[in-house]
């Protein structure tokens, strides 16, 4: 537990307020790229951008100057479309300079649509095929305790990623091993892509109903905690809690908003992926904090 | 001719794959529920805490194996070849092929001898399927003898690997001097006629057709490839000159299998007369394993005399 030792142990004001400085650069980094590639996805970025800011500046033992250190945990980003939070999070914790964000989505760049562990040192696994992360993130878990690493593995899944069946697979097998260095996270955001018709925002509906996410993952197995996906001290103390094993692996229900910090974003599915408007990346620009920064927007 | 008969493959892997383990600690066995079966067992015996069960969920049996890998662990898998190429083929694709990690995907029932069981077990074109993907090769032995060799070379190989087993006992082809090399095809009888191209388990039926063949005045070379991929080339185009027409040979369908892979070499290498002897584009049908050989043209005499057919000999 050393090197978490070199984070604040309580998250003290000023720790907080330094991991929500580090969401909004986030934020701000993750749009401007989108918009400089003139493609990605907006909506499930956003959502999460809290959730990475916590675990890349406070709560995962890494570091960005050595990625493959051996005793890292690892972080798999089961909603791969989600990429471009993860690498604004990344870029901004160190392990690459924040203007590479702008290569996104770009042949030969290191960051790809969907995160390719191959390109970037510090990606612990290839995702985009949704549903998939939270087996290699087990197998991580499984693979630490076989080699007796004191390792965790945090995985992110997209609520929407849930119907995947796969996922299902690997919520039953981690129990029998009481993985409890597993630690899944879902962005529980509400929207997926496109989803089923009905009488939600925009004429959609949320993938789940209310609770369904909780009673489906306790009832195999899984010690369930819920937070507000956007409160930082919520957040952080959430994820010390998961710490805590008890022989279960953890999920963690997120709720969150989709395209959260973008008003004309948030709650709309169809900001899931879209191109953004030069006007509108100004107003977005603005809306995070970031007045007079708006380069790139006259593309 | 006919060949002596080998021990089967599948206790070949677990014997095996055990065997390796006691030297390498960074092996484990993940099994989708049927080591019973494909005789994974036998290492859960030797190395019970280094075999996980994973239960009937083979996506998350592949993705837990890539998990592994990266952990520094070098994971086996056992399950049916039809459970461990087409179930979870976009796992194996996404998070094993695309990543290179360093996963053993060694499925026993290749072929048509899986027990009985009809065509949902029996796959046709497995390697077809694994041929085609990017970052993966394919190993079918000849015999046990070849089995064993194959999964020693698996687990020194750095990367994804395919090599396809067979549940029973089949003719014994080599004897304990032959060597493997992967990435290598082998004459395993030498002739002046025609070339006859076989891999995994048909390869020793193969010669057994040739002996046939023999006593009708068709003096068959017979060339083993054990990988599918990458294609030894440059052993095919030999024999080609040697023999100027070829013929494949295998338990799998004609299309993109063995005689895809030797159509594609020689198309644009040493362009020859080919013709394939396989399953014709069909699933196939449970029953006993000679009943199903002769039924779909893979027994020694249906080959022989395919290939007397071919020739215009019949």
């Amino acid at each position: 537990m050393s090197a978490l030792d070199s984070a604040p142990a309580m998250a003290d004001a000023a720790e907080i307020e330094r991991l929500q400085e580090a969401a909004r650069r986030i934020r701000v980094e993750l749009v401007r790229a989108v918009n400089h590639a003139r493609a990605g996805h907006l909506g499930g970025p956003l959502s999460a951008a809290d959730l990475l800011a916590a675990l890349y500046f406070h709560v995962m033992r890494i570091r960005p100057d050595e990625p493959a250190w051996p005793d890292r945990d690892r972080f798999v980003l089961s909603k791969g479309h989600s990429s471009i939070a993860l690498y604004a999070a990344m870029a901004l914790r160190g392990y690459f300079p924040v203007e590479e964000l702008l290569t996104f989505d770009a042949a030969h760049s290191r960051l790809q649509g969907h995160p390719d562990m191959t390109r970037l040192p510090g990606l612990d696994m290839s995702t985009g095929s949704l549903g998939m992360g939270i087996s290699a993130a087990m197998g991580m878990a499984l693979g630490a305790r076989l080699t007796g690493r004191n390792v965790r593995a945090f995985v992110m899944l997209g609520d929407g990623e849930c119907q995947e069946g796969e996922v299902w697979e690997a919520a039953m097998a981690a129990p029998r091993y009481r993985l409890d260095n597993l630690v899944a996270i879902i962005d529980h955001n509400k929207l997926q892509q496109y989803g089923w018709p009905g009488d939600g925002p925009d004429g959609r509906i949320p993938p789940q109903v209310p609770g369904e996410l909780a009673g489906k993952w306790a009832a195999f197995g899984w010690r369930v905690l819920e937070v507000d996906g956007h409160d930082m001290p919520a957040i952080v103390r959430v994820l010390r809690e998961a710490e805590r094993g008890d022989g279960r692996p953890t999920v963690v229900i997120a709720h969150t908003v989709k395209g959260k910090g973008v008003s004309y974003m948030e709650g709309r599915y169809f900001w899931h992926t879209r191109a953004i408007k030069p006007e509108e990346f100004e107003i977005a620009m603005t809306e995070l904090g970031e007045t007079g920064a708006v380069e790139g927007a006259a593309r | 001719m006919t060949l002596p008969m080998g021990r089967p493959m599948r206790e070949i892997f677990g014997e095996t794959v055990a065997a390796l383990a006691a030297d390498d600690p960074r092996i484990v066995m993940l099994d989708g529920d049927v080591g019973s079966s494909t005789r994974a067992d036998i290492f859960e015996k030797a190395h019970p805490d280094r075999y996980l069960q994973m239960g009937i969920a083979e996506q998350n049996m592949l993705g837990v194996a890539a998990g592994m890998a990266t952990m520094g662990l070098i994971p086996f898998i056992s399950t049916f070849v039809s459970f461990a190429v087409v179930r979870p083929l976009d796992q194996i694709r996404v998070l094993i092929a695309q990543t290179g990690a360093n996963v053993k995907i060694t499925p026993g029932y290749a072929g048509l001898f899986t027990g009985q069981t009809g065509m949902s077990h029996i796959i046709v074109d497995d390697l077809a399927i694994m041929r085609a993907m990017p970052g993966m090769v394919s190993v079918a032995p000849a015999d046990d003898v070849e089995a064993d060799l194959a999964l020693r070379w698996a687990a020194s190989y750095r990367g994804p690997c395919y090599v396809r087993l067979v549940r029973d006992a089949t003719a014994r082809l080599f004897d304990a001097s032959y060597r493997f090399a992967f990435g290598k095809a082998v004459v395993v009888r030498e002739g002046r006629d025609v070339t006859l191209i076989g891999t995994g388990t048909q390869t020793p039926r193969v010669v057994e057709a040739a002996e046939l063949l023999s006593a009708r005045g068709v003096d068959a070379h017979v060339l083993h490839v054990p990988t599918v991929k990458p294609l030894d080339a440059e052993a095919i185009v030999a024999a080609a000159d040697r023999t100027s027409r070829v013929i494949t040979v295998e338990e799998h369908t004609v299309l993109g299998g063995l005689g895809g892979a030797v159509a594609e070499v020689l198309g644009e290498l040493r362009p020859t007369q080919l013709n394939r002897i396989g399953l014709q584009d069909t699933y196939v049908q449970s029953g006993p394993n000679d009943e199903l050989l002769d039924l779909y043209g893979l027994s020694p005499s249906r080959v022989a005399e395919q290939v007397l057919a071919i020739l215009g000999r019949a």
